[in-house]
């Protein structure tokens, strides 16, 4: 065990809340964390199926203006970007020029500005980046608010009966992967169905100085229905059970958007944007590694940077593993594999300290919401 | 937290309890806290002879993978078989139910390397 002390190590709003409430602090992309309180595998329970309550603070929260801001957008990421209505939340992904991923991101348009909320990881490249980007373009106006402005999501399948009654707008009406402006108890705020779990659910994006009232309100109202604090431990183990890539993991300058599982993400039909043609190209020749679902048939976990071999060639190698509680228990993995050892049903071989141990590739996600 | 008197332990985070020339060994709770959720427990093999302070299998949390170290040396004689389909026994009883392996003791003189109860205490005390 060590003691992490790092006096540039930043903090949310809502620190003296997680300390207060017994979280194990970590840093994790320039901030100190909470990534577990009560336990990881109690906080991803409480998120299957009641509700669970995280601090996303330290992701980073750009505001976009002016009339350039959809073209100027569409021009450096793969999805679309002029096409979203207002109140309308979409996934996307800035690429380089060899279309490899430069972030995953969200973007929310408001009827006045966008909302842009990058991996708190990837703030340090991302915020030049964009700022490069916008140079000499009076038509597109950059304000990042990472620090000031806090994010709390409140996720599960309870999480609708919390929080809507805190709203002055119809929360529950809103569709998955929508948002509104409103107040929530009494903070102004962006209320977006969005999430990072696979369970319904909603992300709160409120100033910070409201952040810790409205966090130890939701507790409180949320308490007779089960809701606990949850950390980037259990966040983890469910986006990985929810088939959702993870910055630095399934997704890199190195891994693609295609060959990290978002194809569907990738709107080849665009007009030019940074890396469509390295896109195309990787598309037509489809003879990329790409990321595959694994289960391993034994106990023993897989960890990232595990190699993978197929009839004992190595093929690639786990990028991300868990154990899947909503997936029987199993010890899953995502693995970077060359095309050949992809497909669904191929029999693979993870090695674990020297040993081979068995899996088998399943289809992505592990789990989905209702099944 | 006071520790558990009558075991003694390793700054690796490791019980032991001696019972005639044999000695039971687990983790502390200190361990299985810091550690978090046990999903795996790799131990040594029954008759495997092991070293004192060598690395002889891992814990694994959700998170994270541990080298367990063994408080002293000697020949395997019985493994915790119930922590293969329950590895959470671990923390839900670190001290008891939970205890990793039983191990013939190569000598008495290796148990003067290890800590008193409250010797650990200040150790973790420490963090």
């Amino acid at each position: 065990m060590s003691t992490f002390e790092n006096a540039a190590l930043r903090r949310t709003a809502l620190y003296a809340e997680h300390v207060a409430l017994g979280a194990r602090m970590v840093p994790f992309g320039g901030f100190d964390m909470p990534v577990q309180y009560a336990g990881i595998l109690r906080e991803h329970a409480a998120v299957r199926t009641r509700a669970g309550i995280f601090d996303l603070s330290h992701m980073a929260q750009y505001e976009l203006r002016g009339d350039g801001v959809a073209a100027w957008a569409d021009a450096l990421t793969v999805n679309h970007v002029a096409t979203m209505k207002p109140y309308q939340a979409r996934y996307n992904i800035f690429t380089n020029p060899r279309g490899g991923a430069h972030d995953d991101v969200l973007f929310y348009r408001l009827p006045d500005r966008w909302l842009l909320v990058v991996n708190a990881g990837n703030a340090t490249k991302m915020w030049p980046y964009l700022q490069d980007a916008a140079t000499g373009r009076d038509d597109v106006r950059l304000e990042s608010h990472q620090g000031s402005r806090a994010l709390v999501a409140v996720q599960g399948p309870r999480a609708v009966e919390i929080v809507a009654p805190l709203c002055d707008i119809d929360a529950a009406a809103l569709g998955y992967y929508f948002c509104a402006e409103g107040r929530v108890d009494g903070a102004r705020a962006v209320i977006a169905r969005t999430g990072y779990t696979g369970e319904d659910g909603f992300e709160l994006f409120v100033d910070g100085d409201d952040a810790p009232r409205l966090w130890r309100t939701l507790l409180e109202r949320g308490a007779s229905a089960g809701i606990e604090p949850a950390g980037l431990g259990a966040r983890d183990v469910l986006r990985l059970e929810a088939g959702m890539p993870l910055y630095g993991f399934e997704l890199t300058e190195d891994i693609s958007p295609l060959a990290g599982g978002q194809t569907w993400a990738v709107k080849t039909a665009k007009a030019a944007f940074v890396g469509k043609d390295a896109l195309v190209a990787q598309l037509e020749a489809d003879d990329y590694d790409r990321i595959a679902g694994l289960v391993l048939d034994g106990r023993v976990p897989a960890r990232g940077g595990y190699p993978v071999f197929a009839n004992g060639e190595r093929v690639g190698e786990v990028k991300s593993a868990s154990i899947a509680p909503a997936y029987g228990n199993k010890n899953v993995a995502t693995a970077l594999v060359r095309k050949d050892a992809a497909a669904v049903g191929t029999s693979l071989d993870v090695e674990i300290r020297g040993t081979l141990h068995a899996a088998h590739v399943v289809p992505l996600p592990f789990y989905k919401r209702g099944t | 937290m006071a520790q558990p008197e009558g075991l003694l332990y390793s700054k690796e985070h490791e019980w032991l309890k001696v019972e005639g020339d044999v000695g039971v060994v687990g983790i502390t709770d200190y361990a299985q806290n810091s550690l978090g959720d046990i999903v795996y427990v790799e131990l040594p093999r029954e008759g495997q002879t092991i070293q004192q302070f060598g690395s002889i299998g891992v814990v694994e949390s959700v998170k994270a993978v541990s080298d367990l170290y063994t408080p002293v040396g000697g020949v395997v004689t019985e493994v915790n078989k119930a922590l293969e389909a329950d590895p959470a026994l671990v923390n839900r009883d670190a001290f008891g139910e939970g205890w990793l392996y039983k191990v013939k003791l190569a000598g008495p003189a290796e148990l003067e390397q290890l800590l008193a109860p409250s010797a650990y205490e200040s150790l973790v005390a420490e963090g």
